[in-house]
Order: structure tokens, then sequence, then C-alpha cells
């Protein structure tokens, strides 16, 4: 039997988190899981905070994670890792992308970016088990930022409690990515699997 | 091997149940939550499936093919149910020939919406039923049941779903049996029936009458009601997403889940409560079921403990379940102490939106600027007033723009107008208005304000498609919902058409012609429109020669922070232009805007 797992799954507008979460879905719905997804967008064309509530296991009922209940966070930035704190249950896994997106009220002066220690500080309280990734750089390095929901993704794999095997996430990932480029986020992919393994995530 | 299983979002499910149902006709007007049913339905080929002028004439064409003899699903967001409100109790009274089920897609919390409201209240009033879902799953088999149970009593159905519904996706089984053709179409002559003259209506009110006795027999036998049984003597009785947090907060309670919220099956409900020590309901929004159950004298509780107002979740009812003494709620982890003053990531418009220019000049119109605090609130009367609409556009309501002064309902803001001017204010008046807005009830406003000689002035942002609701085409943009090229309707010649003469269309990224035109608009002592033509910046490709600050000549003024332009930002005391989200050449509207020609392409410069 596997364990239920709810992953939140934080960011911004056009970082590709949907795409990620769409294709954990289909992994875990391949394993003849149950799945449940709910992303919120909200009212916001582009650049809006977008989360995606994901929850598997061998039976779900509500489409979404409820508070302080929260398996695993996947911050792809870092207010939004800020933002959505309070989801993450004692001892959950917290990944954050070490990259801030400032909203438009910081440059207003209206607001101040929360430093990295502040934002940390907070999940301390309930888990130990934070990991500030500098993702985007990764994703960069492999050719293309726009890698970075994959890079993620192959993170989040090494966070799950249960393995599950490589040529399902293959076939999944090219289930959800142009052919063009399917190889490319192949590889952001496995990268992220690598750094994962280690930094022990 | 077993059936194929998909992950769909609730509207997904509704769309290939209704396609696998033998649908013909299909037809809608965008609206969050429900504008994915219809989308998903277009792509189908052997169907016909329209982006309907507004949800009245969505439900009118959809009972015209269900007096057709075909299979048709109507569908819209709940608001969309108040302008379509007149054909779908009209649909109610002459009954139907095909099936015809109209979706309803209701938003607790209101994540995209207006206002929030419980739309099962229709279904009340129509005296139709209601099938309401409570994941993917059931929105796929309900709508084939719901299909049925309109042609067996004659009836539209409204089907009930909510944006946690709709928008979530779950597991969907596919049941190859449950496809079944088109209906051979069949119109009969039938005018007691079709013709509601007095003499004509008076009889069917009875027949309405005699059907929802039938239909509350139908309650009590039909699978969309069920029973499951638990651990405790408990009795929890929910319908829809509510059934699924109740379920996880209630692990032991019997349960009676309602796939049929109206009318409710009354032999089932008694045996039901005398079964169990209480009873206990978790519904999302007002009472519904509360007080038809408690109609019936059966003694339950629920909305004293769980709020009207917004959405369920299950912490909410977790609490609920608590305050009511039916659950003692484990330890839960302390307050993690959220970081004081986050700053929020609030809806902006986009890089190059073509609404922007418009709505920068009329901020700095009637002395605004200075009239409006901070707050948004006036500090005397402003010497102009701009009545808005629903869309993108209505975005141009927060700072820095600031730029919007109502906003009611789509097509609203022309009638405001009107209003105000007749009331006699000394401020000039301008409506705003998307020109998907003005196609689904703008024309009208427009009619009034010649036919009654208001002197206003209407500025009509042209995009040529819904960009709110995801970029669906429309009557102005001459594509249908199926990707045919129709006849696109020219707003200039309909205006013109209804009587206005002072009509001019100004490119929606030159800041001296918008603020010429609007200039003599506001002068003018006629009915004036103003059309803004500009491609929406989502859709338009083409983005070359962003823009960038010369450091040398900005002398930190800040007008270009005063678009509300995402793009452009202040860091550590200088003014910044993201290169990869400007949209350059397709706007400029900065440049035009900057007093020191610090804004430019700039090509060699550091
Ligand atoms: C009665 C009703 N139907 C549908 C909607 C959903 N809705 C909100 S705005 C909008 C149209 C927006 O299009 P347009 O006026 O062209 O402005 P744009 O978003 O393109 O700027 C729609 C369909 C609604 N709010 N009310």
């Amino acid at each position: 039997m596997v364990e239920k797992q709810d992953i939140l799954l934080v960011g911004v507008g056009g970082q590709g988190i949907i795409l990620a979460s769409d294709i954990l879905g289909e992994v875990a719905l391949q394993m003849g899981l149950d799945v449940k997804k709910t992303d919120t967008l909200g009212m916001a064309q582009r650049g809006g905070s977008v989360t995606s509530h994901l929850r598997i296991g061998e039976k779900v009922w509500a489409p979404l994670i409820s508070l302080a209940e929260a398996d695993i966070i996947i911050a792809f930035e870092k207010l939004e890792a800020a933002r959505w704190a309070h989801f993450i249950k004692p001892e959950g896994m917290v990944i954050i992308n070490d990259l801030a997106i400032p909203p438009l009220s910081i440059s207003l002066g209206t607001h101040q970016y929360p430093g990295d220690e502040e934002i940390l500080n907070v999940y301390k309280q309930r888990t130990d088990r934070i990991h500030l990734i500098p993702g985007s750089r990764h994703a960069d390095s492999i050719g293309d930022i726009r890698t970075l929901n994959i890079f993620m993704l192959g993170l989040l794999s090494a966070a799950l409690p249960f393995r599950i095997d490589n040529q399902l996430w293959e076939k999944s990932i090219a289930a959800f990515i142009p052919k063009k480029i399917a190889d490319l986020n192949m590889r952001a992919f496995n990268a992220g699997r690598e750094v994962a393994e280690s930094v022990n995530i | 091997m077993g059936n194929i299983k998909k992950l769909l979002s609730g509207n997904e499910a509704i769309a290939l149940g209704a396609y696998h149902s033998g649908i013909a006709v299909a037809t809608a007007y965008p609206g969050t939550p429900s504008t994915e049913i219809l989308e998903n339905l277009s792509q189908f080929k052997d169907i016909y499936a329209e982006w309907s002028t507004n949800e009245k004439v969505a439900m009118e064409v959809g009972l015209g093919a269900s007096y057709a003899g075909v299979r048709t699903l109507v569908s819209m967001k709940h608001v969309g149910l108040n302008v379509a409100s007149d054909p779908f109790l009209a649909a109610a009274t002459t009954g139907i020939h095909g099936g015809l089920v109209v979706v309803s897609a209701d938003d607790p919390g209101i994540h995209s919406s207006q206002g929030e409201q419980d739309n099962r209240y229709y279904a009340k009033l129509a005296r139709v039923p209601i099938v309401e879902p409570a994941d993917s799953q059931e929105a796929y088999e309900f709508i084939g049941i719901a299909f049925t149970l309109s042609e067996q009593y004659d009836t539209p159905v409204l089907f009930r779903v909510t944006t946690r519904v709709a928008h979530s996706k779950s597991v969907v089984e596919l049941d190859d049996a449950l496809i079944r053709p088109h209906h051979k179409k069949s119109f009969y002559h039938n005018v007691e029936k079709y013709v509601m003259l007095p003499t004509h209506a008076r009889n069917r009110v009875p027949h309405m009458h005699r059907r929802m006795a039938e239909l509350i027999e139908y309650a009590e036998t039909t699978p969309l009601n069920q029973i499951i049984d638990g651990r405790s003597k408990l009795g929890v009785i929910s319908s829809g997403v509510s059934y699924q947090y109740a379920r996880e907060v209630f692990p032991e309670a019997h349960f009676l889940k309602l796939g049929m919220d109206y009318p409710l099956p009354p032999k089932m409900l008694h045996s039901f409560a005398a079964r169990v020590d209480k009873v206990f309901i978790v519904e999302e929004l007002d009472p519904f079921l509360e007080e038809a159950i408690k109609e019936l004298g059966i003694q339950v509780e629920g909305k004293k403990f769980i709020s009207r107002v917004g959405e369920l979740n299950k912490t909410i009812v977790r609490h609920a379940a608590e305050k009511a003494g039916l659950i003692t709620v484990p330890n839960q982890p302390s307050d993690i102490g959220a970081i004081h003053n986050l700053p929020g990531r609030p809806p902006l418009l986009c890089p190059g939106c073509p609404h922007s220019g418009a709505f920068f000049v009329l901020s700095t119109m009637g002395q605004r600027a200075k009239i409006l605090d901070a707050s948004g609130k006036s500090q005397g009367e402003s010497k102009l007033i701009i009545t808005g609409d629903i869309g993108c556009y209505t975005l141009a309501t927060y700072p820095p723009l600031r730029a919007m002064d109502t906003t009611a309902c789509m097509g609203a803001s022309i009638g405001q107008a009107i209003g105000l001017e007749k009331a006699g204010v000394s401020s000039k008046v301008v409506a705003v208005i998307g020109d998907s807005t003005f196609m689904h009830s703008g024309i009208t406003g427009v009619i009034d304000a010649i036919y009654n000689a208001a002197k206003i002035a209407i500025v009509i942002l042209d995009n040529g498609t819904t960009a709110m609701t995801g970029h669906q085409d429309h009557p102005g943009s001459g594509i249908s919902a199926q990707g045919v090229v129709t006849k696109a309707v020219d707003i200039e010649q309909l205006v013109r058409g209804a009587g206005v003469n002072d009509v001019k269309v100004v490119n929606a990224f030159d800041i001296k012609s918008i603020r010429a035109a609007l200039k003599s608009a506001l002068d003018s002592e006629e009915v004036s429109i103003v059309i803004v033509r500009g491609k929406c910046a989502v859709r338009n490709k083409a983005r070359q020669n962003s823009r960038r600050v010369d450091i040398q000549k900005c002398n930190d003024c800040e007008v270009c922070l005063r678009i509300g332009c995402p793009a452009i930002y202040k860091e550590e005391g200088k003014i910044i232009i993201n290169a990869l989200t400007c949209m350059g050449d397709q706007c400029g509207i900065c440049e035009q805007l900057c007093p020191k020609q610090a804004i430019g392409i700039f090509r060699d410069s550091k």
C-alpha cells in the first residue's frame, strides 16, 4: 500500500508549475493510484501567484490539501514559499528554488521582499527538512531556463517516499512535452534527481 | 481489461459525458469556472458548438435545438444564469423535446466573479430538478443520467457544479457502454406546448406541479442519491464537493450523498434519519438542503455551525464539527507565525496590454490623480466619473491607474453612465467597456443613450478577443467556437447604425491620438464613442526591440511607473525594463510618455 502524499507546488505564473503537476499526476495515475489535483491561478493573466494541490494515494476525497497537512511543498520562487508555509505538516519536506521574482509593490516601495533567513525560519518552526536549491541556475546551465519545472520535478521525484520507475517518468514527461525539447527536459529531470541525491533529499 | 482511466477536470468530464450522451448542439458564453466545457466540446466536429453572444441567447439557441428533438447542453457561470433566467424559466414552462441540460458553474469564494450566489434556488424557482456531481467521475456519468431525466420528465435539468468540481482534476474511468448516438431531428407543431399565450401557459403550470410530484418519486430510487453505511450513530447529508470534505472529517459516519439536490426524496430522508441519533448537513453557501429537510419535519443541524459565506474546505468543516460537538480535533500544529506584511501579487494588466494607454490617459484627466487618495476614496468630486465594466480592464481599478469608479455586472457601464448623467452630476461621465462585453450586453445601453439623448462618452476597448476568460472568440472577431471563419460584426458600423454620429477609432498604443479623441468625446454634447483598438498582448507573438532606460537621461520622475506596466520596475533607485517581458515595438507607451526621452531602443548603449 502506498502512503498518501499531499504535494503542494507553488510559484509564479509562467514558471510551468501546472505542467509539472500534470506530469506527476499522470505518473500517479499510471501507477494505479487515486489522484486529485487542483490548480489555482487567480484572476491573474501573467505573473500572479500560482498553486497546484496534488493529492495521491489509494483513495483521495478532498480536492484540496488542508492547512498543516502538506507532506511536501515545492516552491519555484521564494516569496511564494513564504506565502504558503502554513500548509506544511510537522516534519514535512520543503524544497525551495533560490529565486526572487519581486512583485510591483516592491518597486513602488510599499513592501519589502523578505530575506532568506526570515523565510526559512518560518518553516523551521515545523520542520528541519528544508532545502534551498539554485534551480534556476541549474536550468540555465542545462541550456534553457524554461526547463526549471522539469528540473524541480526531478528534485521532487527524489523526495517521494516511494520509488517510481524512471521509464514511467520518461513516458509521462514525453506525453506532455513537445518532441523537439523532450531530450533537453529529460536532462533537466535527471539533473534534478542528481542534485537531490547530492543533498540527501 | 478494464476501461481507460484519465485524469480529467470536472469541465472536461462534463464535455466528454455530454458528447457520449449523444448531444448534437452545445451553446455557451464564456465565464469562469464554466468556460472549458464548450472549449472541449468545440473540438468534436460531428456536433454543433457555438459561443453565443450572451447567456440569454445561448439558452434560447439551446431551447430551439431541444425543440428540434436533439440533446443539447447549455453552459455558463452562475451569474450567466441571471442573464439567461428569462428563457430558462420559459424552458421550464414549455418543457423540452430533446434532452436539455443547463450547466450552472457556481463560484463559492468568488475566485473570479463579481459576486457569490447559490444557483440551486433557480431550480426551485423554475420547478426543475438539480443534478450535482461531486467529482469528475460523477460529472461524466451524471450528465448522461441528467439527459435521460430531462427527456423522461419533459423538463430542463439544472446541472450544478462549483469551482472545485469544475476545475479540479480527478480520475475518470471511461465507459463505452454509455456512448449513444445522436437523436434524429424532428420538430412537431404543438402550440399548446410551445406557444406560451396565457391560455396555454395556464395549462402548463399544473403540469409543472405534477411533474414535480413525479420527480420526488424518482428521487427516492435514483442512483444519483446514495446511502453509505458507517459505524457511528451520526448521519451526514451532503452533496457536491462538500461531500468530499465531509468524508474526511467523519470517517465513521453514515452518509446520505445527494446527487440530486432538488427535489429531495422524503421517504429516503426519513428512513435515513431514523437510523442515526443525529443528522448533520454539510453544504456550501446557503442552507438549501437544510431548509427543505427541516420542512419535512426532520431534525437536523448544519448552518448553525458552518458559514454561509465563501468556499468550504476540510479545515472549516472540521472546526464546525468540533463546535457542534460531533468530533474532537486532535492537537493541531501551532500557528506557524507567518511573515508580517508579505507583498501580494495582485493581478495586473500585462506588459503591452492595449488597455493600458487608454487608462493611463483617463487617469490623468478630470484631476483624478489629485482628487483620489491612495486608498482610492475621493477627496472631493472628481471632474470625470468613469463607469466600468467586466473584463481584464477592470484591473485598471487598482493603483497606480485607479481609473474606474464602478463595476457591477456585464454591460452595466453604459446604463450607469446614463443614470449618473440624468441624475445631474456636474462631472463628465465616461463608460468603459470591452469588446466582448459590448457584444454581450453593451449595445442595448448605446441604444438607450441615443434614444434618451444622454450626454455621455463611451470607450470601447477592442482587443479582438474575450481575454479575461482565456481568449475566446466573439461576434466581433468573426471566428466561431469551432474555428469557422464567419462574418465579423463591425462595432463601428453597429453603433453608427444605432445613431451615434461621433465615432472615432484610435490606435491603442498611440497616446496622443487617444488623448485627443477622449478630450473631444468628453467635450461633445451628444453620445460619442471612442473605439480603442489594439491586439491583446497575450495573443501577440510579435515582440522585438524591447525598450531600455538610459540612466543618464532618466531624472527619476516615475511617470513610467504610473502606467502600471509589470515590465517596468525600480531596483536600487533605478528604473529598469524587463527585456524578456517588454513588448517593445508592439507597444512603446512608456517611450511616448517619458518626458526626458530616456526610454528607447538604445541598441548600442550599455
Ligand atoms: C454574466 C456574465 N457572464 C460571463 C462573465 C465572465 N466574464 C467576465 S469578463 C468577460 C468578458 C471579457 O471580455 P472583454 O469585455 O472583451 O474584455 P477583455 O477581458 O478582453 O479585456 C466575461 C465573459 C461574467 N462576469 N458575467
